[in-house]
């Protein structure tokens, strides 16, 4: 029983940051009708971004290069023993990592789609698809040029000096998996509540049930796609940033398989649906780590793809999903 | 009479414009409107300069390696090999893709069914063909191999049939990766996991006359530095040059056949294709079988000319590769497919063997950064491509049939201008 609740911790973490890249693949499928395989770079980009803005506030030795090269930059010197050691320091340490990261992978997200999707709107849509392929081929090879293969990802020391957390007599994780699952949970709500509660969010809401219609109700598309182009690399940000904590090093291709995943897991919910990919994040966490440790774990890859095979053929719509009828 | 043509127009700008607008199926909405008014005839002969474009360009394949192993350009030579291998794969997708309208993102799996079955099963026929026939064991295995993968098609078109646009893309990736990681796992034994076929002690029996070639055919200028010989790669790119236009000719016999019509029918518009009566079904599975056969094909030629095969090359991106040759080269045109093979491989190439040979002076690191940069170009040339020119470099001609001799008049199509007629029909024979 303590197995299947270790398992079951470990794929409540893993299934929140599926979740979180999740959403961004069903907010564009659900507006575009597009699968953004870009998407998982965003997640990758996060990642890196999140590793410099760490080291830029925590590093000693990144902050003597930063403010060499760039004067201004010189007051980190003093705040930076305030961020490592003070456990305040931590959390806007964290704060303003994960703010940054989101930020400049959200402006990301939306240039891509101001430069490479925007013109392929009218387009078929394999052609949206290929050129969505190659941008993901594009950002990787640049991160690859720029930064390099991989890197290891510092873990702050005010995290490294925290013991794991025991529950339930044996069941353990570490501190940052409790962050992991406690933010993600904040952030879906808070993104629920955002498309559900606010104008905004039912602009969203109209442009995805029907983009000309929104249009001709005085509802500014090219606006709402963009804020949408900016809501799902932001939250894939935090993601690959959380990533990067959890496991310690970012590559330049982690995007692909976690990417694959949370498509799995928005399929899952029912593609489009918001809720639906929250739920399918954390299901697709939770089936993989069990299937990982009860079944074979050289096949776990193997048995998420086979879950979203065995949806896609029996309940397409997903979960939470509307079955679409065709129509002639 | 006039009154009739009059309203005959009228419905196929009608047509059009729905095409256009891309009102139809979602499988319409993914492949854009390609639905053209079929009232035209063909009877266009092929123009003598198209004959000779043609001519030339195989005189141009056939002397290529000879030039390239004589001036010892052993990388460049690979590089065709490699375009060649993934050019018959690709043509094996044209027909899920171009003609039927289906999506593949896994098509790496039916290579890598395609290269496994070949490599499990070559050592056995060798040892039972003997010591003097083992090395007519590559056409066995590369049949075995594409029946191998037909029959994985067939076992994924069961599941897959109701499934459309999205939906059949995201499983095909899904399958795709599943034959990698269980290739990776050795199941039954047989793939020997990573480390990958033959296993230690057995090799892959060498093909028939290369021996015999490589001992017999020399010529040596030594002005020039020229030395030929037929080499392992020289052999290969015979074979596989071979292989890549029985795959074109076969593929265009059954584009024109009554399944080619049947698949063109269905990739238009499914539903309509199955109210005239078009047996959807039936070239569903047609297409995935057709389809993946080539793609083994193309495996078994790859795991002979290498030697060996692992699971690595059979991963997501090259099967993005594939489809990125379909979709940019132009789908549904075979000489599009083929150029685009030869652009997406090639030029990725063709940029690191420069890089290696003329650009080492430069400086240090220059060589390893442009071989680096190759792969970013190719991302951005893909979505360049899309962008500008969302049809493929060379778009696939409509196909024209008259009905009882009726319209055969030799009226220019004005919807045709896209399409040069010289360039589609160049590889296209």
């Amino acid at each position: 029983m303590e197995f299947f609740f270790q398992l079951l911790v470990d794929g409540l973490t893993v299934g929140a940051l599926y979740a979180l890249i999740a959403l961004g693949f069903t907010m564009v499928y659900g507006i575009l009708l597009m699968i953004n395989f870009a998407h998982a770079e965003m997640f990758m980009a996060g990642g890196f971004i999140g590793y410099g803005v760490l080291n830029l506030l925590s590093n000693e030795t990144t902050i003597g290069i930063a403010s060499d090269a760039l004067p201004f930059l010189s007051f980190l010197e003093t705040t930076q023993p305030f961020f490592t050691t003070t456990a305040l320091g931590f959390v806007i340490m964290m704060l303003i990592t994960f703010g940054v990261s989101a930020l400049l992978t959200g402006c990301i997200g939306m240039t891509i789609e101001r430069l490479a999707y925007r013109p392929l709107r009218n387009s078929p849509r394999l052609c949206a698809l290929i050129a969505a392929l190659g941008m993901s081929i594009f950002l990787q090879n640049f991160v690859l040029i720029t930064v390099g293969h991989s890197l290891i990802f510092p873990t702050p020391a005010f995290l490294a000096n925290m013991n794991a957390i025991t529950i339930f007599g044996g069941v353990r994780f570490a501190p940052i998996d409790l962050i992991i699952f406690i933010t993600s949970i904040i952030l879906l709500l808070a993104l629920d509540t955002f498309v559900s509660k606010t104008r905004i969010g039912k602009a969203m809401r109209a442009t995805s049930q029907d983009k000309d219609a929104a249009g001709l109700m005085g509802i500014n598309i090219n606006s709402v796609i963009a804020l949408t182009f900016f809501i799902g690399p932001a939250l894939g940000a935090v993601a690959g940033t959380f990533f990067g904590m959890k496991y310690g090093v970012l590559t330049f291709s982690m995007g692909l398989f976690p990417g694959m995943k949370a498509f799995t897991a928005a399929v899952l919910g029912g593609i489009g649906n918001l809720r639906g990919a929250m739920l399918g994040g954390f299901l697709i966490g939770v089936l993989e780590a069990l299937a990982a440790g009860y079944i074979s774990i050289a096949y776990r890859d193997a048995f998420t793809f086979g879950i979203l095979i065995l949806i896609l053929i029996f309940r397409p719509g997903g979960l939470l999903g509307e079955s679409v009828v065709e129509k002639v | 009479m006039n009154n009739s043509t009059h309203t005959s127009s009228n419905t196929t700008a009608a047509f059009e414009d729905q095409a256009v607008k891309g009102a139809g199926s979602s499988a319409e909405k993914i492949f854009g409107g390609m639905a053209k008014p079929m009232f035209k005839s063909s009877g266009k002969k092929k123009s003598p300069l198209s004959v000779a474009l043609l001519i030339l360009l195989l005189v141009f394949l056939l002397i290529a390696p000879i030039y390239l192993q004589g001036m010892n350009e052993m990388y460049l030579l690979s590089s065709m090999i490699l375009i060649g291998l993934f050019t018959i794969s690709a043509l094996g997708l044209n027909i899920l893709v171009g003609y039927a309208g289906m999506l593949d993102f896994g098509r790496m799996a039916f290579y890598a069914v395609g290269a496994y079955s070949a490599a499990i099963i070559a050592v056995p026929i060798a040892s039972l063909l003997g010591e003097t026939l083992q090395m007519w064991t590559f056409p066995f295995a590369l049949v075995f191999a594409g029946l191998m993968a037909a029959l994985v098609g067939w076992v994924l078109s069961l599941p897959v049939m109701r499934l459309r646009g999205d939906y059949l893309a995201i499983v095909t990736l899904g399958f795709g990766e599943i034959v990698r990681i269980t290739i990776q796992n050795n199941p039954f034994g047989l793939t020997n996991g990573m480390l990958g076929l033959p296993n230690r002690g057995e090799t892959i029996p060498a093909p028939p006359f290369l021996d015999w070639l490589r001992e017999t055919v020399y010529w040596s200028i030594n002005d020039l530095n020229f030395h030929f010989m037929v080499t392992r790669n020289v052999y290969w790119y015979y074979v596989i040059l071979l292989v890549l236009i029985l795959a074109v000719i076969v593929i265009r016999r059954q584009d024109h056949s009554r399944l080619g019509r049947s698949w063109a029918a269905m990739r238009e518009d499914e539903v309509a294709a199955t109210a005239m009566g078009v047996n959807v079904t039936k070239a569903k599975t047609w297409a995935f079988v057709l389809g993946s056969f080539w793609g083994g094909v193309a495996g078994a030629c790859f795991v002979f000319q290498m030697g060996a095969v692992s699971p690595e090359p059979f991963n997501f991106f090259n099967s993005v590769i594939v489809l990125a040759v379909v979709v940019i080269g132009g789908m549904g045109s075979i000489p599009g497919v083929i150029l685009g093979g030869v652009l997406i491989l090639g030029f990725p190439e063709f940029i690191r063997w420069f890089a290696m040979n003329h650009l080492a002076d430069i400086g240090e690191g220059i060589p390893d950064l442009v071989s680096n940069l190759r792969n970013l170009l190719l991302g951005l040339f893909m979505v360049v491509m899309m962008i500008f020119r969302t049809k493929g470099l060379i778009p696939m001609k409509p196909k024209n049939y008259a009905l009882f001799g009726l319209g055969k008049d030799n009226e220019p199509d004005p919807n045709d201008g896209a399409a040069s007629t010289s360039a589609a029909s160049k590889g296209g024979a």
